[in-house]
Order: structure tokens, then sequence, then C-alpha cells
């Protein structure tokens, strides 16, 4: 794939030609008829949405002019509790908003970059056949706008990113997204769809460290990433945001991976892939339990939700799911079929676990951190260590997963006994406990936490969800500590 | 002082003081024959230019007060933040670097001082200097600094000299504002018998990296990518200057 490029430096020209490749991997189509040859037939404008949500299908509409209209912004956001970052972002939003196209459209594609804005930045769509897939069409300054126009040759799921140097970084602050080109007549029709995106980030202090937290360029290089999540945040899918579904329904998720570095080993807990268009293209494999997805690539990702639950959304490299954020939920209700699930939970192969370092049953040691001056100061703080090392698990309001991990909630076995729970807590459980009348079996890890942060995490859960209210003081861990 | 001059100033014209900075060789990041360049002495300002500094020229200047000045010498957001031809917005800090201005303007600025643009190699001598060090091209630290304020929000509107000076007396360098340099756009217009419209390509063409004297200074890929995207009569509100002269 040549383009007569007559580059005085060898080096330069054989990279160029890669990235080319990139740019114009589908002039062949396998349709029958020439894309190229599709008429387009009137004009609109583009709905674009931002994530999880995606536009409406494109049905049976014939291709038209599609007027995009994009703006970038630089600006701070949410990453994880009490850790903020300045995101650039196309539309506003970490991936950037999801373009909904089908074959033979022809989009024309206005660029803004707002005024505030300290960079210039411009669009490299996959989907793109041309120089660049547009980056060379689509350089812009601070307070401009700037327009090109393309043609969708190529059915699929396609990533699009910001290419202006350094490209890293652009891409590493969350310039990125998903565009779809869907084949004539529309992809067949699903219940629920949904847009997932993964990345990894570099920040200058490490996952946790609360504050406004600078892009690190050493860990970048390095590819020591900090946080690896879903759609910008730790928290953009878990909670009240994950996304939701009903018993019976099929769902379709586009998973797109923005990198920088880090390939996503995409995997639902308790669901398999029906259909998975594989790296976003034509071919369909079906029955997959965990689909690979590289930085620059995407793919669709179809099943039918047969029991109801939280089902979680991870990158199976699983570290990046339980201390790097990589972690989504989605909420399925409805009515229980036995045949299909009998209601024991069997995920003997990974344990969910909490953010902080930690260590089988039995070990000890931690440093030192800050101590809480007052009760309400203690549950503040202690929030936060919830909120990284037990939700996880035991979920955003206490509630726990039925049959995997128990309630502290109204929790009868944490009320009945403060110094039970400082024990577990300080050196993990394993058997059969009895919560509320419901047995649970399972392993729960010893969390390396300071005394202090023992104390604050277990006053927070104390003070919570219609429990007892008591405090523990790190003298009471202490105590606990030496009476093993 | 140089603030010590805008305190008796009233209403006249400000004079920044300028600084001598001795000349050296230079790697440029996107030096075509991967070659050293030499800069000669030269003055700089200490400051940026400040929005009360520009609306004095301009009561002068009446040719470039907003509603006089011509579209191919400065686009529509010239002065976009100003009330009027001669009143700062109401939230505008007059201490703070003039912004909104495009090449032209701060050229003729420059050149109604007696003065000039600095160069892009000028400017890029100047401000590898550290507090302590007259090239800190290999300070890690100072290279992160640089990028944690290009990242940082709304710091054109800070006053001038509140971040650091450098080893040739030289305020804000890094921290405020981009700033014009009188061939800006050279780097795109190479002597290289390259095709029309190739040329710009290599700022985001991965071939950058391959073409780049250092391939870990983002800081300096930032500038050249900013300095590549603009054009002489843009108006960005990032965007600020400060005049040189030579020896």
């Amino acid at each position: 794939m040549t383009y007569g490029f007559e580059y005085p430096s060898m080096k330069l020209l054989l990279l160029c030609s890669i990235f080319y490749l990139v740019g114009c991997s589908g002039s062949s189509h396998e349709n029958g008829e020439n894309s190229m040859d599709i008429e387009v037939n009137g004009k609109i404008n583009a709905q674009l949405t931002s994530p999880p949500h995606v536009p409406d299908p494109i049905g049976s509409r014939p291709a038209k002019n599609v007027i995009v209209d994009m703006e970038i912004l630089e600006q701070e956001g949410h990453m994880a509790n009490g850790v903020s970052y300045i995101y650039w972002t196309f539309g506003g939003s970490v991936p950037g908003s999801f373009i909904r196209t089908r074959l033979g459209d022809e989009v024309e594609f206005t660029l803004k970059n707002h005024p505030n804005n300290k960079l210039p930045h411009n669009i490299d769509l996959h989907a793109v056949t041309g120089p660049g897939g547009g980056a060379s069409s689509s350089f812009v300054a601070p307070g401009h706008e700037i327009t090109f126009s393309f043609k969708t040759l190529n059915p699929g799921l396609y990533v699009y990113h910001c290419a202006t140097a350094p490209v890293g970084m652009h891409i590493a602050n969350g310039m990125y997204g998903l565009i779809l080109v869907e084949p004539a007549g529309g992809l067949p029709k699903v219940d629920k769809e949904y847009y997932i995106m993964q990345g990894d980030f570099y920040t200058k202090g490490n996952n946790g460290e609360p504050g406004l937290q600078p892009f690190d360029m050493q860990k970048a290089i390095d590819e020591d990433a900090d946080y690896v999540v879903f759609n910008g945040s730790t928290d953009a899918l878990t909670g009240e945001n994950a996304i939701t579904a009903e018993v019976g329904e099929t769902i379709r998720l586009y998973v797109g991976n923005g990198g920088p570095n880090l390939a996503s080993s995409f995997h639902v807990i308790g669901e398999i892939f029906d259909r998975v268009h594989v790296e976003g293209g034509k071919l369909i494999n079906h029955n997959v339990q965990t689909t690979l997805i590289p930085p620059g690539g995407a793919a669709i990702v179809e099943f039918k939700v047969e029991a109801p639950g939280t089902f979680v959304l991870v990158d199976h490299a699983i570290f990046r799911a339980f201390n790097k954020g990589a972690l989504g939920m989605l909420k399925v209700t409805g009515d229980a079929n036995e045949s299909v699930y009998s209601g024991t939970i069997q995920e003997g192969i990974y344990q969910p676990e909490g953010g902080s370092i930690q260590t089988m049953p039995g070990n000890q040691g931690a440093p030192e951190a800050p101590s809480a001056e007052s009760v309400s100061e203690r549950i503040e703080l202690g929030k936060s260590i919830y909120a990284r090392t037990c939700l996880a698990c035991h979920q955003e309001e206490g509630q726990g997963i039925p049959s995997a991990f128990p309630p502290l909630a109204k929790s009868d076995y944490l009320n009945a006994d403060v110094d039970r729970a400082i024990d577990i807590v300080l050196h993990g459980k394993t058997g059969e406990i009895t919560v509320n009348g419901k047995n649970y079996n399972s392993v729960m890890t010893a969390q390396t936490l300071t005394d202090e942060q023992v104390a604050n995490v277990l006053t927070y859960v104390y003070s919570s969800w219609g429990n007892s209210g008591v405090e523990v003081t790190p003298t009471m861990v202490m105590k606990r500590k030496s009476a093993h | 002082m140089g603030l010590l001059a805008f305190s008796m100033t009233g209403n006249s014209q400000t004079r920044t003081i300028m600084r001598p900075i001795k000349g050296g060789t230079l790697i440029p990041l996107y030096g075509l024959d991967s070659g050293k360049v030499w800069v000669d002495d030269f003055l700089l300002d200490e400051f940026a230019v400040t929005n009360e500094q520009y609306l004095d020229f301009v009561k002068k200047y009446p040719e470039w007060k907003r509603a006089n000045a011509k579209s191919i010498f400065a686009d529509g957001n010239y002065l976009s933040e100003w009330q009027s031809d001669l009143q700062l917005g109401s939230h505008m800090n007059p201490k703070a670097p003039i912004t909104n201005v495009s090449w032209f303007a701060a050229k003729a600025y420059c050149a109604c001082q007696d003065k000039r643009l600095p160069s892009v190699d000028e400017w890029e001598l100047a401000a590898r200097a550290s507090e302590t060090k007259a090239n800190a091209e290999n300070d890690s630290s100072f290279n992160t600094r640089i990028i944690e304020s290009y990242e940082t929000p709304n710091t054109y509107s800070k006053t001038v000299g509140s971040t650091y000076k450098n080893f040739w007396g030289i305020y804000d360098m890094h921290g405020l504002v981009w700033e014009w340099t009188s061939d800006f756009n050279s780097v795109l217009i190479s002597g290289e018998s390259r095709q029309d419209g190739e040329a710009d390509r290599n700022l985001f063409c991965a071939g950058a990296a391959i073409s780049a004297s250092n391939l870990r200074d983002y800081a300096a890929f930032m500038r050249y990518a900013f300095r590549g995207s603009i054009k002489a009569n843009y108006n960005i509100k990032n965007l600020g200057f400060r005049c040189a002269k030579s020896k």
C-alpha cells in the first residue's frame, strides 16, 4: 500500500505507511456492491450521546449526509472517590460522544476547539479512509473550528481518537470514542444497547491518593497505570450508574478500548457472550467468555440475560478490576429461573477484592496514616476507605451480593460483636457464617490497613445503613491486635 | 524592577525591562538536519505584555482598535473579551498577559516599542532555563512542572510575574500563556522538497516521533504542536507575547 510520498527519510516513509494502513484498512469491500457507489439521499443531524448511552439504531434509513458537530473540552472531572483529573474530551465525556452512521453515509464533520482550551487537537477516525483518518484535515487551534467530510465505506465499530503530538498524552487524557457504521438495513434489533470504553490513566499520585491529580508522563511511558477504568472513572458504571436490563432481554454492548497502553480482556462475570463481532468487524464468534480488545480497537458483544442479579463487567486481567477500577455493573431485574441459576454462586477462581494492598488471612503490618479528629471526620475518612476497599464485594449500600458476600446493612452478625468485626478486617475470614438468617461460605482477605484506617472504616460501617452506630477507635483496634 | 515601573505608569506606555540572554547552541525538536542551531545574544522582555500595556498601545495606534483591525490581520476573536474598543472586559485583570491578539498585532506592538518578536529558537533558548540553570532541558522535574502548567486551565488571567523567575531574570516563560514568535510557522514550511500540504503532517503522523530530537520532551511537543495549529491572524485566549531585541 503505497501513496507515492517521496520522503527523504526511509524510516519516516515506513512509519507513515503503517499509519496509513490503519487509515485505509478497508478499501476493498466484501459486500458485493461497492460502497463508494451508494448514493446519499437527504441530510440529517447526527444524534450524539455520552456514555453509556448510544443513539437510536439507523433501522431502514437510506444513506444520507450526516452532520456531526463535536466540541472539544479540556475540563476537570471525577476519576475516583476524592480524586479528580483534567480530562481532554470529545463532547465533554470520556469516552467521547458515540457517533452512529450507516454504510455509505457522507459525514460532514465539524470539530470545534473550545476557546478556553489550551491545546490544539484533531481527530483520527478509524472509520475514515483517507490520510491520517481525518487527522490531517482536522488540526484545530483553541477558539477555532474546522470541517471535513468522509464517506463510510466499511461497516463495523471503530475507534476515534486525537492524534496531535504528543499523541500518547492526548489519548491518555481521554481523547477517544467510538463511531459505528451499521450495514445497510442496520444491525439486528436488540432490547438494550450500551456504550463502554476502557482506558488506562497515569497520575502523579498513586491509586486512591486524593485531590486533583496531574498526568504522569514517566508512568505513561513505563505503562505503569494507576487507574484502568470503564468510561473514564472508577464509578462510571457502578452503584447508581450501573447499566440495567430485565430478564429475557438481549443486550448489545459496544465496547472499545482507548488505551493508550493496555489491552482489555473484557469479561462479564456470570455471563457468556452469545455473539461477539470480533474486533468490531464482520466475523461473528459464538459462546465467548472473554474477548480481547486491543487499544485502538473495539468489539460488539451480545448476550441474552436469563437470570436476575448484578453482573460485574471486568477487565479479566483481574488486578485492574479490583485494584485499579476496571469494574462495571449490569443490574438485571426480573424473576429468577431456577433451572438457569439455582442461587449458589460458584465464583471460586477469583475473589473480588478491594483497592488497598491485601495479604492472605494471618499476615499483618501496615504503614502509618493521618488520624481523625472527630467521629464525623472518622466517618468521612472511613467512607473513602470503604469505597476503595470494601465496596466491590459488600456493595454501595452495604447490601452485599446474595449467596456470595454477606450484607453489612442491618447486619445482626456485625452488630453482635465489635471485636469480632475488628478481627475480621485485620485477619480476614474464611468458612461458613450466618448473617441475617442466610448462610455464606466465602473468603475475605485480610486488609492491609492502619489501625486508624480500620477504626475509620468500621466506624463508617457501624454508623451507616441502620447499624448500631458504635465508634471504633484506633485503641480498640490496637487492643485486638495484641489480643492475639 | 518591572513591577515598580507598573506602579508609576498612570496611563502612559509602560516600559518593560529587558534582560540579556546569552546566546548558545540549541537543538530544535523538529530539526530537519538534526543539527544544532546557533542563537546570538539578545534581549528579552522580563514580562509578557499585559492587558493594560496593550490598551495603551491601542489608544496610541487606533488602527489596532478592535473595530478597525482588518480581518486578514486579526480574525473575529481579536480582543473579543474587551467591553469596547478602548475598555478591557470587566472581569479582566489589567496586569494579566494580553491574549486574543494576532501575530500581526503582536508584531506591530513590538515594532512600536522599537523591538521585535523573538524567533522560535530565541524563545526556546530563553525558555529552557529554570530558576537556577541556564539549560534545564535534562531536568525532569522542570519538564514535569512545565507539562503540568500546560494542563492547568485558566492561567491566562493570572498577573504577570506570578509564576517563576528564570536564570536570566525572565518571568513566566511557562505557566501563564503560550507566546507568539516571529517564525512560529517555520517548522511547517520546511526547505525540504515535500509535497504541498504534506509538511505539517509530521505533527500528527507518528513520523513526528521518529524525526524528533528528544522523544521524551513532551512539553516541547506540545509547544510545537500548538505553533503548528495556528495562523498569523488567529487570536486565542491562551496566547500572548513578549518582545525581544537584538544586541
